[in-house]
């Protein structure tokens, strides 16, 4: 045995280092473009090593499959940053794709010898990286509203679903008992990606931020599990850093909606309150034009603006821009308040205020909002609901009582920039839009912001 | 029960909690970031379906490596692509605006 012999190892712990030097040097943005690269340079070791593999018999297939994902990789990358949680989702279903096509591509090789507890590790493989890659393509269907973003649900579909994922349990053990039965093998197959169909089918679109993470984390233990049947140790660790970040971040989302796992996954939230809606229609409400708010603003000497998914549908990030600069111009300080689900992923909204060029020392996160609104002037909501709803704190009745929120209605005046009276995703009237102190300004967001801009920038000199 | 097992199931549990430990710093600016990175990290799956599409093997399993190559490679090309259009685009005030 030489020391050569090893040599693609040692490249596998380098790369492994320069990944977690990579996320480490994430943690803030003065760092971040030296942690993509260190990834980069880690997985551009990890793959150029594995190519000079003596294993490899012929190469026609790797380069078609290598330009292939790149062709498809580069366009994806581009995309707009409105797109981003669809990316998210569709790369989600690609990793989970090529984790369940090795496991099903070593079962086939391993027959017909494999023993009991190599059959559990695949089995259990690819059940999971089945499940989250259709569950991932479902999720991308309703981000790219080519599906409904409404959660569809139907009587008795917990129940459903559950004995869906029973009949994959099920053929798995008769698998374990018995490997050869290539039928069960793809029946169980087919039964799990059925089961990924049905688990993201009926959540709707405000629950978005915690499935895309859950399926992240499921993603990221497919390849550790996957590590496991093929005793990669490199894999094991992308996959556990992976499936930890994903976890991490399901457990933030959960926090701000104050839910729980089974109650985002079967719990099909917004069916109940839809009564609650209809009878506030007759409650009157204040409205403003562009420059009775314009008016106001000017007054002001501390503005904090509140996006929510509304914000990035109407592609208003840069009028929203254009909208901070006219206030600093003017000596007001204006920031911005995200709360962690805002959005349709985590992160979402900072993501696109940064395109905007936004600086980020102005986006704060809901605890340091909240201990700023009782000094805030004019609180402008653009596309936000549920969050900033006060009987989440005050309405024990409220399907939202209990959820973290940004206390908006602390500010001296609200100002809220919506299409029109229709309650939020959770489908719950939102208190704060009848107070005396809010001011409700209906139109699009983009439109409405950019009248506000006009009247800043045209009627003040 | 295989030895290699237990020695996965040392590295998995010990690089989960390095992983915890290191995510738990990302700021949240920086979340969606964080999952294209992780995502493209993930892509390292590509470096097993090379093997499996390029090994002695069956046509079967070289297709369906071959697919798996490229599923993941393009999540390794696109999520680099993406993690550093994201991180370029978060700037301090009082800087320069930078066209890009």
């Amino acid at each position: 045995m030489s020391t050569a012999q090893y040599l693609p190892d040692f490249v596998y712990i380098a790369a492994i280092a320069l990944f977690v030097l990579s996320l480490r040097w994430l943690s803030s943005p003065a760092t971040a473009r030296r942690g993509v690269l260190a990834g980069e340079i880690g997985a551009a070791l990890a793959v150029v090593t594995t190519l000079f593999n003596p294993e490899l018999v012929q190469y026609k297939w790797i380069i078609i499959a290598l330009a292939g994902g790149a062709a498809i990789g580069i366009p994806l990358g581009m995309v707009p940053m409105t797109a981003v949680p669809q990316r998210t989702a569709m790369s989600h279903a690609f990793g989970a794709l090529a984790a369940a096509l090795i496991g099903i591509s070593e079962y086939y090789m391993r027959l017909p010898n494999i023993n009991k507890f190599e059959m559990t590790e695949i089995a259990l493989e690819v059940i999971i990286g089945s499940l989250s890659f259709t569950g991932s393509l479902i999720a991308a269907g309703k981000l790219q509203e080519i599906l409904p973003q409404r959660p569809i649900v139907y009587k008795g579909q917990n129940y459903v679903s559950l004995s869906v994922l029973g009949a994959a349990i099920i053929l798995a053990l008769m698998l374990i008992l018995n490997p050869v039965h290539t039928a069960v093998f793809l029946l169980m197959v087919v039964i799990s990606l059925f089961f990924g169909f049905l688990l993201v089918m009926p959540i709707g679109g405000a629950d978005m931020p915690t499935v895309i993470s859950l399926l992240n984390s499921y993603v990221g233990f497919t390849a550790a599990l996957l590590g496991f049947v093929l005793n990669t140790k490199v894999l094991v660790v992308a996959g556990a850093l992976d499936g930890a970040s994903g976890f991490i971040l399901s457990v933030i989302m959960c926090r701000a909606m104050n839910r729980s796992f089974t109650n985002v996954m079967f719990g099909a939230f917004g069916q109940l309150q839809t009564s609650a809606a209809a009878q506030a229609e007759e409650r009157s409400v204040r409205t403003a034009t562009p420059e009775d708010a314009a008016a106001i603003l000017e007054a002001a000497n501390y503005v904090m603006v509140v996006p929510g998914y509304g914000m990035a549908v109407a592609q208003a990030q840069h009028k929203v821009r254009e909208f901070y600069d006219a206030l600093t111009k003017r000596g007001i300080d204006v920031k911005f308040a995200i709360h962690p689900v805002a959005g349709r992923m985590p992160g979402h909204m900072n993501v696109l205020l940064a395109e905007a060029d936004v600086p980020y020392d102005k986006l704060i996160e809901m605890e340091d909002a909240n201990t700023e609104f009782p000094q805030v002037d004019v609180a402008l909501v653009i596309g936000a609901n549920d969050v900033t709803n006060p009987a989440a704190r005050t309405d024990k009745g409220s399907p939202i009582y209990g959820m973290p929120i940004l206390e908006v209605e602390k500010a001296r005046t609200v100002m809220v920039i919506k299409r029109g009276m229709s309650p939020g995703f959770a489908g719950i009237d939102n208190q704060l839009y009848y107070l005396d102190k809010t001011l409700m300004l209906f139109g699009d967001a983009k439109g409405f912001v950019g009248n506000i801009v006009r009247e800043l920038t045209g009627g003040g000199h | 029960m295989p030895t290699g097992f237990i020695t996965n199931l040392y590295v998995f549990v010990l690089a989960g909690f390095v992983g915890f430990e290191v995510i738990r710093r990302v700021s949240p600016l920086l979340h969606t970031p964080l999952m294209a990175l992780t995502n493209a990290l993930d892509a390292i799956v590509v470096v097993a379906a090379i093997i499996i599409a390029g090994r002695q093997g069956t046509a079967l399993s070289a297709t369906l490596g071959a697919i798996a190559v490229a599923a993941a490679f393009s999540n390794m090309v696109g999520g680099f692509l993406i993690t550093d259009r994201m991180v370029r685009m978060f700037k301090l005030s009082g800087r320069e605006r930078k066209q890009s």
